[in-house]
């Protein structure tokens, strides 16, 4: 009689798994933390430093104190709109490669566990990038605004709840691109769906604002980085309105749910024929 | 346990689309076989759109052979191994390595085996020893027993200059062997390798076949596919030869060649063979084993391959019976039987890799 795989030698297995990726991860990380710091950087500059100073557009017209009340709308924002975006590509770019170009996945797909385990773990280290990235922002904005970087840390269980959730809806989303767009489609990923996933994802002004465009606010419901951009500003930014935190928890969980195990399974058919 | 692989009516169709070679195409996957040998039920020919891409395969592959599955492209070789490297699940039929059955168990059976493909697919993020570092620790291995091993198995392959190169950075032949010290770290017991050859120079398949060899002598179970006739006839110690998804003949190469009962293969050129009596005189001459005539092949003429044995004067006796039948003969060669005669008579066509 010969017994399956144990739970710890397949957890073993998905470990290494995770690893291999960090290596990756870690052997490049200052292009990493400047690709990842430079956009919200220069969003807060611009948005959080010059145009309050020079009276021109949001925030404009009330000088360092109209700067500092945007920045803590905006800081939230930008790290649901980077965590969202180095999540996808942290999974969906290199998906699409190694199962086409390179394919260079072979030798990770034929690891002792089973298939869909190697996409879970794909989406667990890219998760932890996406976790590191949203913190990036963090003195990426600091130092692009002069100074300001305002965090709240009131709700500690909101931000140890919500910054996880966020850091897996990402990649979880990058899964099912990545196992269902071809290379030569790979760059409508950015025009058609991640610009207007973070430029409409409630990054720059809270949910409530969007009132006075109701379909707007509406259509915004099904976009998955609102309720990151809401969630994170419950708990960095909690004077501030936002979403009721059930519909933030309650989408997030949903959301990640549902696109695990879409792409889960579209991974083990593009593994297994 | 003296069988390594077990296959029993072992089969594979694809709906519809035929399957990108060496790699599983994105099918949508049908229902798995549930191991029970005959699981399909019917006399086995395809269905309408469908691709019978292995046709009811039974075979056993004793432990410590260097085995060979050859066919011409398309004949289902990649789809076989495929299938007993747990990537493609079998439409009907049964296979076990290493005793694991390969559909029941299929995480289980990757820790007992370890394939090659065609195609560089060694991890282009890490360096030549991480590949091998973390094929190991994905096989749950120690830390250390992994440093050791890849140490070992790159000073095995003459490997260790390139333990910090980058692997896009290796010629096709370094980059095979370093793919097959990869997939020996996590000692499997049987050995895939899908056209291990193809694309090399002749000095880098020279030596991978040397070394394949030494592992073979050591004890490593391989199991290996090749559209080239002369690799499976050097390297293999026995040899299936497949066609169209189905098994034609199993043996040693030279049992193989033995069953021709030929010595000498002759190609004639005729400018026309296809009214048959030229064919026909040429098997009324004395010591001629078999002549067919391909009309498809040969742009100058058709083609009629003969297989004779060692009778004096063959030859000169086979050029007049051309001419007296009214054929004209344009060019003629000899050569020694091959398993390209053999592969000529199981098939009536001429072996085109």
């Amino acid at each position: 009689m010969i017994l399956g795989l144990t739970l710890r030698s397949q957890l073993k297995t998905a470990l290494a798994l995770v690893e291999r990726d960090l290596t990756v991860l870690f052997k490049d990380i200052v292009p990493f933390a400047l690709r990842t710091a430079m956009q919200p950087a220069l969003f807060a500059f611009v948005f959080g430093y010059v145009f309050p100073r020079i009276g021109q557009g949001v925030g404009g017209g009330h000088g360092a104190a109209g700067a500092a009340a945007f920045v803590a709308v905006l800081l939230p924002g930008l790290m649901a709109n980077t965590m969202m975006f180095q999540g996808v590509t942290g999974v969906a770019l290199p998906l699409v490669a190694e199962f086409s170009v390179s394919r260079e996945i072979e030798d990770r797909v034929m690891a002792p566990v089973p298939v869909q385990v190697v996409g879970l773990t794909k989406v667990i280290s890219a998760s932890i990038q996406s976790f590191l990235a949203g913190w990036l922002v963090v003195p990426a904005v600091w130092i692009a605004t002069g100074g300001h970087a305002p965090i709240s840390w009131d709700h500690p269980f909101r931000l140890l709840t919500i910054m996880p959730l966020c850091a897996l809806v990402g990649p979880a989303l990058g899964l099912v691109l990545g196992t269902v767009i071809s290379p030569r489609r790979i760059n409508y990923l950015f025009a058609l769906l991640l610009v207007p996933l973070t430029l409409l994802g409630c990054v720059y002004s809270p949910w409530v604002a969007l009132h006075a465009i109701p379909w707007l606010q509406v259509l915004t419901l099904i976009n998955p980085v609102v309720y990151m951009s809401e969630g994170l500003r419950s708990a960095l930014a909690p004077n501030l309105p936002h979403m009721p935190l059930w519909a933030v928890y309650g989408l997030l969980v949903t959301a990640l749910a549902v696109m695990l195990w879409v792409g889960l399974s579209k991974f083990k058919m593009r593994v297994l024929t | 346990m003296a069988e390594a692989i077990l296959c029993a009516e072992l089969t594979k169709r694809y709906a519809g689309m035929a399957p990108r070679s060496g790699a599983p195409a994105p099918a949508s996957s049908p229902s798995s076989g549930n191991g029970s040998p005959n699981g399909g039920g019917d006399n086995g020919g395809p269905n309408e759109g469908e691709i019978l891409a292995v046709d009811r395969l039974n075979l056993e592959i004793r432990e410590g052979e260097l085995f060979g599955l050859l066919g011409p492209n398309g004949a289902g070789k990649s789809t076989t191994i495929g299938m007993l490297t747990t990537r493609v699940i079998p439409t009907s039929g049964k296979a076990l390595v290493a005793g694991i059955d390969v559909v029941a168990q299929p995480a289980l059976a990757r820790t007992r085996l370890a394939a090659v493909t065609q195609t560089n697919t060694l991890d282009r993020g890490l360096t030549v020893f991480d590949n091998l570092y973390f094929h190991g620790r994905y096989f749950g291995l120690p830390r250390a027993e992994c440093r050791k091993r890849a140490g070992e198995l790159l000073a095995h392959f003459g490997l260790e200059e390139k333990a910090k190169s980058r692997v896009d950075q290796l010629s096709g032949g370094l980059a095979q062997r370093v793919l097959i010290a990869r997939a020996l770290l996590h000692r499997p017991e049987v050995l895939f390798l899908d056209e291990p050859t193809s694309g090399l120079d002749p000095q880098s398949r020279l030596r991978l076949w040397d070394e394949l060899t030494a592992i073979n002598r050591a004890g490593q179970t391989i199991v290996l596919t090749t559209h080239y006739m002369e690799e499976a006839e050097q390297l293999c110690e026995r040899l299936a030869i497949v066609d169209h998804g189905r098994l034609l003949a199993l043996d040693t190469p030279q049992g193989l060649k033995n069953a021709v009962h030929a010595e000498r293969l002759l190609k004639l050129t005729l400018a026309d063979c296809a009214s048959g009596r030229v064919v026909e005189a040429i098997e009324k001459v004395p010591g001629v084993v078999q002549a067919v005539c391909d009309v498809n092949e040969g742009n100058t003429g058709h083609i009629v391959h003969v297989q004779a044995d060692g009778t004096p004067g063959l030859v000169g006796a086979v050029v007049a019976a051309v001419a007296q039948a009214g054929g004209e003969l344009r060019d003629l060669s000899v050569s020694e039987t091959s398993l390209e005669a053999v592969f000529l008579k199981l098939t009536g066509k001429e072996y085109r890799a």
